[in-house]
C-alpha cells in the first residue's frame, strides 16, 4: 500500500493506506481522531472540515494521499491548555445543540476570521453556506463568529 | 469507492505519460468532482493521476489585454484576485460564487473547464469572452473548446495549462443558483468585446453551454435590458430535471440575461 505522512495538529504522522483512503478516514480510523464528523458524505455538510495549510476544506472530498507534506489542522488541534476563542464563543453563545456540525462549523469559522478579521453578519451566513445545522437556526453561530471575531482581534 | 493506482507527476510530461501508460486513466487537480464522483462508483479508472504538483500550471497573470489562469488557480485566489478584480471583475464574481467556500478553497479551473459540467459556472466566461484554452499541446478557441455534456475537444493525452480571457469593455454574470448545490440552474455570461457582444449560457442547455445568437444581435444593436424584450427564448434543447423544467429554464435565461446587461453599466 502507498504511504502517507503529513503534519496533523503539529505532530508529524504516517501510515500506509489504500489510495482509495479518504483524509477524514484517516484521521479517524487511522489517527482514531474522531473529533472531525463524517456527515452527508457528499461534501455537503461540511462537518469533516479540517485546515489544509489554512484552508477549509471538505476532509470526505480529498484523499488522504493529496494530503501528503501537508499540514492539517483538526477540531483537536485549536485547544491550548484552555479553548481557541472561537471554541470558547460557540460555548458562550450556545451555539450548538446536538454538536454533530460544530467540529467543522468551528473550523471553517476560524478560516473566516482569518481571511476577513471583522466580518458582517451578511458575510458570515454566506460563508457558511457549506455548513449545515440541523439544529440551532444558525441564529447564535452567527453571534458566536462575530464575538470570537472580536476576541480574535478584528 | 474502487480502489486506483494513484500518482503524483512533478511535470507535464510525466502526467500525459503515466496516463497514456495506465488501462483506464484519469487527471485529478482539486478532486472537487472527481472525488465525489468516484465514491459514488459513477466512475472506477484504473489510474489516478493527481496533477497538483506540477509545476507551471499556477500562474495568475494580468495585463491591460487579458488575463491568463493557471489550470490550478484555485476558485478561492480568482475571487479574490485584486488583478482579476480591476481587470475583469465579472470573473473574480463568477469565480466567488462557485459552490461553498471549502469547494472554492480546492476547486481549479483546469478541472471545471475540462470537467465541462454543464451547470458548472467557469464554462460560461470561457465561451462569452471568448478565451482561449490552453493545453500541454495546443491552443483553443472557446468556440471549439466545448462539444457537448461533459465533453470538452481535449483527447486524452491532453491537459489543460491556463485560459486566457481577454480583458471585457463590459462583462457581467448572473447566475439562478440551485439553492442546495449552487450549481447554476441557469446562468448568463455577457461580454462586450471589440465593440461585439457575446452571451453564453450555461445550466440550462442538454448540450451543456451555449451561446444565445439572437441575444447577441439585439445587444450589439442596443446594449440595454430592454432590447431583450424583443428575444423570445424557446424552452427546445434546454433541459427539464427534478430541478427545473425547460419552460422555467428559458424564462430565467431572460432574466437572467437582463440582469448581467444591467450589471454592466
Amino acid at each position: 500500500m502507498p504511504a502517507v505522512s503529513m503534519t496533523v495538529n503539529g505532530k508529524t504522522v504516517s501510515g500506509d493506506v489504500e489510495a482509495r483512503t479518504l483524509l477524514v478516514q484517516f484521521l479517524r480510523e487511522n489517527l482514531r481522531m474522531t473529533g472531525t464528523r463524517v456527515g452527508c458524505d457528499t461534501a455537503q455538510c461540511g462537518a469533516c472540515c479540517v485546515l489544509i495549510d489554512g484552508d477549509s476544506v471538505k476532509s470526505c472530498s480529498v484523499l488522504a494521499l493529496q494530503a501528503e507534506g501537508a499540514e492539517i489542522t483538526t477540531i483537536e488541534g485549536l485547544a491550548d491548555g484552555e479553548l481557541h476563542p472561537m471554541q470558547d464563543a460557540f460555548r458562550e453563545h450556545h451555539a450548538l445543540q446536538c454538536g454533530f456540525c460544530t467540529p467543522g462549523m468551528v473550523i471553517s469559522a476560524i478560516d473566516l476570521v482569518t481571511r476577513n478579521p471583522d466580518p458582517s453578519e451578511d458575510q458570515i451566513r454566506e460563508w457558511l453556506e457549506g455548513n449545515l445545522c440541523r439544529c440551532t437556526g444558525y441564529h447564535n453561530i452567527v453571534k458566536a463568529i462575530q464575538a470570537a471575531a472580536q476576541a480574535m482581534g478584528g | 469507492m474502487y480502489d486506483f493506482n494513484y500518482h503524483r507527476p512533478r511535470d507535464l510530461a510525466d502526467a500525459v505519460r503515466l496516463r497514456s501508460a495506465a488501462e483506464d486513466g484519469v487527471f485529478l487537480a482539486g478532486g472537487m468532482t472527481l472525488i465525489p464522483t468516484l465514491r459514488l462508483r459513477l466512475a472506477s479508472p484504473s489510474d489516478v493521476i493527481d496533477i497538483s504538483g506540477v509545476d507551471g500550471l499556477s500562474d495568475l497573470e494580468a495585463s491591460a489585454e487579458s488575463v491568463r489562469v493557471g489550470a490550478l488557480v484555485r476558485h478561492a485566489t480568482v475571487a479574490v484576485s485584486a488583478d482579476v478584480k480591476k481587470r475583469i471583475p465579472a470573473l473574480a464574481a463568477l469565480a466567488d460564487g462557485i459552490s461553498d467556500a471549502q469547494v472554492r478553497n480546492r476547486g481549479t479551473l483546469g478541472g471545471s473547464i475540462a470537467n465541462n459540467d454543464p451547470a458548472a459556472d467557469y464554462p460560461a466566461a470561457i465561451l462569452a469572452l471568448g478565451a482561449t484554452v490552453m493545453t500541454n499541446k495546443r491552443e483553443i478557441a472557446a468556440d471549439d473548446y466545448f462539444t457537448g455534456l461533459f465533453d470538452t475537444a481535449l483527447e486524452a493525452d491532453e491537459i489543460v495549462t491556463a485560459a486566457r480571457f481577454p480583458v471585457a469593455e463590459a462583462a457581467a454574470y448572473a447566475k439562478f443558483p440551485n439553492p442546495a448545490s449552487r450549481y447554476a440552474l441557469v446562468g448568463v455570461f455577457v461580454a462586450r468585446i471589440g465593440g461585439a457582444v457575446r452571451v453564453a449560457v450555461t445550466g440550462a442547455g442538454d448540450q451543456g453551454v451555449f451561446r444565445a445568437p439572437e441575444m447577441e444581435k439585439a445587444l450589439a444593436g442596443n446594449f440595454a435590458p430592454d432590447a431583450l424584450n424583443s428575444v423570445t427564448v424557446a424552452a427546445d434543447g434546454l433541459n427539464s430535471d427534478l430541478h427545473a423544467g425547460a419552460e422555467y429554464r428559458a424564462h430565467l435565461i431572460g432574466v437572467m440575461a437582463k440582469r448581467a446587461v444591467a450589471a454592466c453599466a
